[in-house]
């Protein structure tokens, strides 16, 4: 079984947003780039299926449409073990443009398992996955809390409003992960990190899709009045609030 | 420029968000003088439809068949891209939730119309067309632009609101043709929460973070949800340590919560948790520290020991509700 990871290079999440001046721009000063945390955590469960399931997974390729600052984050993603890196030499201008990108690059290279995080943290389109699915013509599942493999077949967890629905889903398929699916992203090790280095990262031409959507400004939202302080021993004052204000009770 | 909107159910019914759904997707079939056609797949109850009338539906087209029972995203979206069709949809709507999400991005990429997930508002412009929408879990908001003739759209819960707008229902019977062969997803088993509040349903919602120091502590939490009829939710830390379940865990990586009330109790407030709860209309936090950053996001604050204001508090709306 071959597993392809959808990486895409976002800020930290404890970056605080910035754009330029002109509202046309993100605004990168000083930001640390990152994998992606559901990315990174689908990374994590293709790393640990590979060790559980004796030789059953032959190859685990991470792919990421980027331009050659992306590289680092590229990088980590080999370090914690990824046997294969391809980026595809594009500005990722929107979802579809990379969703079109990576299909194009799999309808040559396949595989049997695709895994995307269910958004990115910067944009948060939650379209890669599904688009890819359709332009590859094969099922998708979303809100993947979990993945087991047993007897060579895939068994799926999805969750959905009040619960979770146990599924089986033929390959080739789109997996597309949220919170759950793995718990904790692995930290590089020194030998990971020094592997890492010697590996080549497959850089592909892009077809070059035009975008079907364009961001045209960018505005943060108006800043929030002062929290109004009520003390411990007057929480009558808090009930008022709560009948009155918010009409809570 | 007729609108399409796909209206989910819930064991044959539909919720709130069903509803700010629908009076959302009136509402842009007036600003753009055009007429509004909801789908539903699979068998909703005949007096729950006739609801959707109160809110500005006009043209319904009900698809029973015992296939759509479990949703299975190629096989929806092939029954949905034909609908657009047949009703001559230019813009096609879905709340911004896990089915929402699932079907626009494949929708998207089969009618190659461009997707503006979890939009804010009504549409700026016609043509071009341009809308608002939410980013980087909600620290900003962008205008996005479609390029192309047909777009679709998810629309963030609570963004909008529920109007009420009674209009006569009409029953269309479309000739859609199922393909059943394409539907892959087969399911095995349902477990279900034992929550008695959903959260994503919830208009109040009673978070709890480190400063309950353990899950032994977490029925102050609880007894404050039930009086308030609130949801129960938590932070990252307590998820991750397994206090409670990770389906509980609000914030950056987890869920995004828009409820008209969210308390925030020994929540210190870390950016990526404030970032899951900023749209929520007011925030209450209690926490013994005065300088936590949750008072930054806070409407109202209370420092104090939460073992000791929140039983407080519970006792206190119960002799209010009497």
């Amino acid at each position: 079984m071959k597993i392809l990871v959808c990486i895409s290079n976002v800020p930290d999440t404890t970056t605080k947003i910035k754009f330029t001046s002109d509202g046309k721009q993100f605004d990168a000063t000083g930001v640390q780039w990152i994998i992606n945390p559901w990315d990174e955590l689908a990374l994590t469960r293709a790393l640990e299926l590979k060790e559980t399931t004796g030789g059953l997974i032959e190859n685990i390729t991470v792919i990421n449409v980027g331009t050659k600052d992306t590289e680092i984050t590229i990088r980590k993603a080999l370090s914690v073990g990824a046997d294969h890196a391809v980026r595809i030499d594009a500005i990722p201008t929107d979802a579809y443009a990379v969703a079109s990108e990576i299909a194009k690059y799999v309808e040559t290279h396949p595989f049997d398992l695709i895994l995307t995080g269910i958004e990115s943290s910067d944009y948060n389109g939650n379209a890669v996955g599904g688009m890819l699915a359709e332009l590859l013509n094969i099922p998708s599942v979303s809100s993947v809390s979990s993945i087991e493999i047993n007897e060579g077949k895939l068994i799926i967890t999805r969750e959905i409003d009040g619960g979770k629905q146990i599924l089986d889903v033929p390959t080739p398929l789109v997996a597309i992960v949220q919170k759950g699916i793995a718990k904790e992203p692995r930290i590089p090790s020194m030998r990971g990190i020094m592997a890492a280095r010697t590996k080549v990262i497959e850089v592909v031409n892009p077809i070059n899709v035009a975008p079907l959507t364009d961001y045209i400004l960018f505005e943060l939202p108006q800043p929030k009045g002062k929290c109004k302080m009520i003390p411990a021993d007057q929480l009558d004052e808090l009930i008022h609030v709560l009948h009155q204000e918010i009409k809570a009770i | 420029m007729n609108i399409l909107v796909y209206l989910e159910h819930w064991d044959g019914k539909f919720k709130k968000s069903t509803f700010e759904l629908v009076s959302y997707a009136a509402a842009i079939a007036k600003q753009f003088q055009s007429n509004v056609y909801g789908i539903v797949l699979g068998n909703a109850e005949t007096n729950e439809i006739e609801q959707l009338s109160k809110y500005g539906l006009e043209n319904i087209i009900h698809i029973q068949n015992d296939v759509f029972k479990v949703l299975d995203n190629q096989l929806f979206t092939d029954v949905i891209s034909q609908t657009v069709e047949f009703v001559n949809a230019k813009c096609i709507i879905f709340a911004h939730n896990n089915t929402g999400k699932a079907l626009a991005s494949r929708l998207s990429a089969k009618l190659k119309a461009g997707l503006v997930s979890g939009v804010v508002a009504l549409p700026e412009s016609k043509s071009p067309f341009i809308i608002r929408k939410k980013l980087f879990t909600g620290k900003a908001t962008a205008q996005v632009k479609v390029n192309t003739e047909k777009c679709v759209l998810t629309l963030s819960q609570n963004a909008y609101g529920v109007y009420e707008n009674s209009v006569a229902i009409n029953k269309i019977n479309a000739d859609i043709k199922i393909n059943a062969e394409l539907c892959k997803t087969n399911l095995k088993e349902v477990q279900k929460f034992t929550a008695k509040v959903l959260l994503t349903d919830a208009e109040i919602v009673v978070s709890g973070g480190r400063g309950l120091k353990g899950p032994e502590n977490w029925h102050v939490i609880e007894e404050l949800a039930d009086v308030l009829g609130a949801a129960t939710a938590c932070t990252r830390p307590v998820s991750d340590e397994g206090w409670r379940p990770h389906h509980e865990h609000v914030g950056q990586t987890g869920k995004i919560v828009a409820p008209m009330l969210y308390f925030a109790c020994g929540i210190s407030g870390a950016i990526q948790h404030v970032a899951g709860i900023s749209s929520s209309k007011y925030i209450i936090a209690i926490n013994k520290d005065a300088e936590a950053p949750i008072f930054e996001a806070a409407d109202y604050g209370i420092v104090g020991d939460v073992m000791q204001v929140l039983p407080e508090l519970t006792k206190k709306i119960k002799e209010f509700k009497k």
